[in-house]
């Protein structure tokens, strides 16, 4: 992974505080789309933190993934509302069409599957996000159309 | 809610908050705010340096002498720290587990400095009460619950988005006449009040005056302003068994009665829920038993937990067993689920008569369960068969039938 990006991050807090650990990860994970070993190990220099405090941070909020995600991140909203629409039966058509799990990337690279605890966009519930993109009202064939497209467009890439 | 005030009105919000920081002498305040509202984050970075040059934040406001710096501290997602003290915990780059109290932040806060913590929509009411008065302010809602309350209306409802209504409007009122009643010629069946830590409003209740106490009475919050309704097709005991899942997952694991109970209460939530087949009589009594162990388990959680998320932690549960106790007892005892949500019990079969043998199901089937030749009715296989229910999704002629 480029250390440059990561030394980039960490001048942008010159003084080293605890409070600015959090920040420090957020963009980290930002530039790199996780939060790599070598990111935590640098930035446990700069704080003067050992890793395991970091990873302790890091691993208690939702917010940070320690594997690098694929082409297309696919975030689904498990909040309330996408609940009470059926986003359950989204989530499980989505693991068995990549054969992966929350959390893990497909092995081409291609897809990586994340749960949200609520994207906030209740009033299009079920809700799910590919890098960034919002698509609403997702049933299995909408579920299916998608996945076909960006197959499409990660294979001409 | 307060998502929309940030994006649509930052200035509200920051004009509140100087207010605030002047009536206390604070001189310096923090917005925490959820990385997943990326616009609200960028709107509101906007609007304070805005403010900044024209001197309504910063040093010296309005030549008064009195300072202020605000800052925007991004959430990492994490529910619990929606507490306060868990809150102050996660700004200061550690783990979101909220500490005992006294100290209250009030004396000793983020940083050990004095502090304290007030919701965004409550910041944003300040400006306008101290530009009409108070009087202003008290001519709309309840004798005990001031004002307006703004609400987000979504799930199995004709108009989905925010409402502010002034505080004692009946939920009625807010479903059927703002929220334009249940879609699809469903019938309404409760309404969800308050985040994963509020209860549910089955139908004999409906008429029921939105304010804090009231709420109450009916054994849900106002919290997060949130409503969610659900129609028939919702099954209950999977709404509390989600709600449980949830807050398993987010339980900062500090207490153990909220870090243990919380999931103790899932499993048992989960047995309610799960297959039929092959159980043993032991693990029959072993469900029935489990249930009654409930309540007690709930109690105990709520008295013994530390901080709002545990001691709410049950809500769902209770709320549910409360209004929909017979929902439970089909699941328990008749093994069956009438809103044909709980994938376990339920059994899907194939209506010969109406099934074309396309093959379409066939081919989708995640697990081949179903089997039959082209032009011929296809047969569902019960062994193979996990409830999926993607076939009675993909077939054209209705033929797929659940019970």
């Amino acid at each position: 992974m480029n250390n440059n990006a990561i030394n980039e991050v960490i001048e942008k807090y010159p003084s080293a505080k605890r409070e600015y650990l959090i920040p420090m990860l957020q963009d980290v994970q930002e530039i790199q789309g996780f939060v790599s070993k070598d990111s935590v190990v640098m930035i446990g220099d700069h704080l003067k933190l050992p890793g395991a405090k970091i990873y302790g941070v890091a691993t208690f909020y939702n917010q940070f993934r320690f594997n690098k995600p694929g082409q297309f991140h696919i975030q689904i909203c498990r909040g309330t509302a996408c609940h009470v629409k059926g986003s359950v039966n989204v989530l499980e058509s989505i693991e068995r069409a990549l054969n992966i799990k929350v959390g893990q990337t497909s092995r081409d690279g291609l897809f990586s599957l994340e749960v949200v605890a609520c994207l906030g966009a209740c009033g299009l519930a079920p809700v799910i996000s590919v890098n960034g993109e919002f698509y609403a009202n997702v049933d299995n064939k909408k579920l299916f159309k998608i996945l076909k497209n960006l197959r499409k467009e990660g294979g001409t890439k | 809610m307060d998502r929309a005030v940030i994006e649509g009105d930052p200035y509200r919000l920051i004009e509140g908050m100087a207010i605030a920081a002047y009536g206390i002498g604070a001189s310096k305040a923090y917005v925490y705010l959820r990385a997943e509202y990326p616009l609200a984050i960028q709107r509101l970075k906007d609007a304070i340096e805005v403010a900044k040059t024209y001197g309504f934040v910063g040093n010296n406001i309005l030549d008064s002498g009195f300072n202020l710096e605000i800052v925007i501290k991004k959430g990492a997602v994490a529910f619990v720290c929606g507490e306060e003290t868990a809150l102050i915990k996660s700004i200061e780059g550690k783990r979101g587990m909220p500490k005992p109290r006294p100290p209250y932040p009030a004396v000793s806060g983020l940083f050990d400095k004095p502090t304290i913590i007030n919701n965004v929509e409550s910041l944003a009411n300040i400006p306008n009460i101290i530009r009409e008065g108070a009087g202003w302010f008290n001519g709309v809602g309840t004798e005990n619950s001031k004002g307006t309350k703004v609400f987000a209306l979504s799930g199995n409802i004709a108009n989905t988005g925010l409402v502010e209504v002034a505080m004692g409007t009946t939920l009625k009122e807010i479903i059927f006449e703002i929220g334009g009643g249940i879609p699809d010629g469903y019938k309404y069946k409760a309404v969800q009040i308050g985040g994963p830590s509020g209860g549910c409003i089955p139908e004999s209740e409906i008429d029921i005056q939105i304010d804090y106490e009231s709420l109450i009475t009916v054994g849900a919050m106002m919290g997060s302003g949130g409503l969610v309704v659900m129609d028939e097709n919702t099954c209950m005991v999977d709404v509390a068994k989600y709600f449980m899942g949830f807050i398993q997952s987010e339980s900062c694991g500090k207490c153990i009665p909220c870090r243990e109970g919380t999931r103790r209460m899932l499993e048992i939530l989960e047995r309610i829920a799960s297959g039929k087949s092959n159980e043993t009589e032991l693990e029959t009594l072993e469900r029935f038993q489990s249930v009654l162990h409930m309540t007690d388990l709930a109690t105990i959680i709520q008295d013994a937990s530390l901080c709002g998320l545990g001691k709410s932690a049950p809500n769902p549960v209770l709320s549910t067993l409360r209004w929909f106790r017979h929902e439970y007892e089909e699941h328990i005892y008749e093994r069956k689920c009438r809103a044909k949500v709980c994938k376990e019990l339920l059994t899907f079969t194939i209506i010969e008569d109406k099934c074309t043998g396309c093959t379409l199901c066939a081919i989708q089937c995640p697990t081949d369960a179903i089997l039959g030749s082209k032009k011929h009715p296809h047969y569902i296989n019960f062994e193979k068969c996990i409830g999926c229910g993607t076939c009675l999704e993909v077939c054209n002629f209705d033929s797929i039938n659940v019970e």
